[in-house]
Order: structure tokens, then sequence, then C-alpha cells
């Protein structure tokens, strides 16, 4: 039996795909900003002096990285009604994603602080800078700047990753190809179609942080 | 009602769990043994080689394992090959671990002093003898930690494949959620029981790392 592959029976549903890739691009965006600034308020607390906050915080980002995603989400969007949190499909989805690269980017931006020299934090606390004004000032822009590559490409897994959030039914653009092959009975081709829509967004967005890295960061981007 | 106790449902989680292990070493081990042929013909002397194996490695890295899952599960049925879910996830998972090892061990062997592939060469061996006595063994020496690092994203890759069907821990948990009404203790479990699997891993490849650190 010969299967003749027809994509063109995709067409009819091309907004269904551009709400998925826009539900997509959406969810990256709001979880990246907000998944990055945990990340660094959760480098600076695994850095710091005090000693229950660093332990607390090691926990969260073991606690994260050796758990599954979809276990997170699941847990998140399913297990947590029980303690009268609801959330909608869309904020469970972010508040997962964010959890998770929370975890993730607080491991990668550490590594990026310790490796500040000392003398540059000596020379920031002789010029009579404060504990918070070294970190932001002289500490965190360059550590930023070393890991930036890194970065990139945990943003991308949680990109990539976001495709399990159709499982709670989160309308991204897994679900557009799910919701499609329901209706048109075509699963290779709609899925097919939908791979190489995350393959693009992959690149897009590599080659997005590499200009924002190249402008944010004078002194140039570790190379990866 | 059935009342489930709590060992009722611990006892059938981790009796899910020996099929999570088994697909994680399955893709492990198939996936290094692909990963290693990936990696010879990406750096191999031969253009065509090393430009396949590059584009295989930057799909594999670029598309979500869920796609790959689901593009296997409906794609061997269209070449004639009768699938199920645990064929459809162990042949996924088995490419994507083979990409990402890949990659990883194209860093070790480039991390290879460029005088040893000079001085390889100017012994007269071919690329298989410079490779087999000189480059891999040198290469496989920093390649162990970032390896079992890799193998916590190979045991919390299984979970996906529960979405195609196949019942792991992740699978077992929503099962036993539908008939429970106990979503918050079940996957409470669940995620418990893949900290128990990967754990000791992240802090193998952690130690691995620092003794090798110490060596040099």
């Amino acid at each position: 039996m010969a299967y003749s592959f027809d994509f063109s029976s995709l067409l009819d549903y091309t907004p269904v795909l551009v709400d998925g890739v826009a539900t997509t691009v959406g969810l990256t965006a709001v979880s990246t900003v907000l998944g990055v600034a945990l990340g660094i308020g959760g480098a600076a607390a695994r850095t710091s002096t005090v000693k229950p906050l660093a332990i607390v915080v090691g926990a969260y980002v073991e606690l994260i990285r050796n758990t599954p995603f979809l276990v997170q989400l699941f847990f998140i969007f399913f297990g947590l009604p029980s303690l009268g949190i609801r959330l909608a499909e869309w904020q469970a989805a972010v508040l997962a994603m964010v959890i998770n690269l929370g975890a993730y980017s607080t491991e990668i931006i550490r590594a990026g602080i310790e490796a500040t020299p000392k003398g540059q934090i000596e020379a920031g606390a002789s010029l009579g800078m404060t504990g918070p004004q070294i970190f932001r000032y002289v500490v965190l822009g360059p550590a930023l700047g070393k890991i930036w590559p890194a970065l990139t490409s945990q943003i991308v897994i949680v990109m990539l990753g976001s495709s399990v959030c159709s499982q709670i039914a989160a309308e991204e653009l897994s679900f557009a190809a799910n919701f499609i092959q329901s209706r048109n009975f075509r699963p290779f081709e709609a899925y097919f179609l939908a791979t190489a829509l995350y393959l693009a967004l992959a690149v897009a967005l590599r080659w997005a942080f590499s200009l924002i890295g190249r402008r944010m960061f004078a002194k140039g981007v570790a190379r990866a | 009602m059935l009342d489930f106790t709590l060992w009722d449902i611990l006892s059938n989680l981790l009796l899910a769990a020996r099929w999570t292990v088994l697909l994680s070493l399955i893709a492990f081990v198939s996936g290094g043994i692909a990963g290693l042929l990936l990696l010879v013909a990406r750096v191999s002397p031969v253009p065509p080689l090393r430009v396949a194996a590059r584009l295989f490695i930057e799909v594999f890295q670029g598309t979500p394992l869920l796609m790959q899952l689901f593009i296997v599960f409906f794609a061997l049925p269209l070449i004639g090959i009768e699938t199920s879910a645990w064929t459809s996830a162990a042949v996924g998972l088995t490419l994507f671990t083979a990409a990402y090892l890949a990659e990883i061990w194209r860093g070790c062997v480039e991390a290879v002093p460029k005088g040893q592939w000079e001085a390889s060469a100017s012994l007269a061996m071919t690329f298989p003898e410079q490779m087999r006595h000189v480059i891999l063994p040198q290469a496989l020496r920093i390649a162990v930690p970032p390896t079992v690092g890799f193998s916590v994203q190979v045991v919390k890759g299984t979970a996906v494949t529960s979405i195609i069907g196949f019942v792991e821990v992740t699978k077992a948990g929503t099962m036993i959620t539908n008939a429970t009404f106990q979503p918050f203790l079940v996957y409470g479990l669940v995620g418990l029981i893949y900290f128990a699997l990967c754990y000791p891993l992240s802090l193998s490849a952690k130690a691995l790392e620092r003794k090798l650190n110490v060596a040099r």
C-alpha cells in the first residue's frame, strides 16, 4: 500500500497554525522574561553569604532539574487545585515554564557570576559600593555576557519543551497540529509541518538572541 | 467506591517505573551507539557525511521530542512497519539521544589538541586509525561527566513518551489519578520517583567532573 502525501489539505487550517505559532511565541516570550529574572534572583541568592537562602534555592534548582517538565506541568495544573489554586491552561503553562527556566538559568547565571575575577569585586568595594551595587553594576553584566550562549540554548529547550503544554489543552503549536489531524485524519502531514515550524522558531530564536547579545554586551559574547 | 491506600498507589507507580528505567536504558545504549556513528560522520574528512550528520543533529536539537515521537509513530506505518507505542518510543528516544550525544562528544573530540591529529597523520595513520588509537581514547576521558549528565535528560525524556501512549510512570500517574482523584499526591509521588532516579545521576556527573578537573 503506497501512501500519497497530501499537504494541501493543511492550507485550510492556516489560521489554526498561525494561532498556534503565536501562542508558542507568546508563552516563550513571557516565560523567558520572567524565568531569566527569576534566574538572576536565584543566582544572587545562591551566591549570597546568607546560608539558609542559598540552601533553599539550591534545593529548588535540584528538584526542578531532576524531574521532567511534563510532571511539573501536571502537578501545577492538576495538583494545585486541591490546595485551592486554580489556574487557566495558559497560566499553568507559563508558571511551569517560568519555574523550569528559573531553575536552569539560576545554575547557568551562577556559573557566570562565579567566573568574575575577585579583583573586580574588591575594586567595587574600594569605591564604596554596597553589595547589591557591586552585583548590579560590576558582576551581573559581564556574567550574563559570558553565559549568553548557554542561556540561549536553554531558552530554545524551554520553547521546544512547551510543546507538551498541549497535554493540558494550552492551545499552542502542537495543540494546533493535534487539532488539525483530528479533523483531516492526516497526522503525519500535520505533525511534519508543526515540526518544521518549531525548527524555524528555534533557528529564529537563536538568531535573535545572538543579535541581542551583540548589542547588549559591547565587549562581545563568549563564543558558543 | 474503591479505596486506594498510599501503598496501592506507590506500588503501582513503582511497578510502572520499571518501564521508565528499561526505556531509559534502551534509549541510552542504542542512542550511544548511534551517536558514536554520528560523531564519526560529523568529524570525518568526507564533506557529504559531515554535512548530513550536522543536519541530523541540527534538526533533532531544533525540534521538540514530542514532535519527533509523533512523527516516528505516524511515519513508521507509512513505510510498512507495524508500530507500537513501545517501538515508537524506543526509536524516537534513540534518535533524540544520538543527536545530543554526538554533539556533546564532538566538543570533547575538538578539545583534543590539534597536534595529536597532525602527529598521528604524520605517522601515516588513516582516519579510522586516528580515531581509534589517538583521538577517541583521549576524548573519552573528558566525555564521561557530560555523558552521565545527559543521561538525566534521557530519563526525563521518557516522560514525554506517555503522550504517545507508552505506559511508564507518568502515564501510570495519570491513570491512577483518574481512578483516585488525588492528583496532588500522585503527581507528587511521580515527581519524587523521577527525582530518585535522576538525582544520583546528577550527583555522579558532578563528582566525575570534579575528579577530572583535579586530574588536569
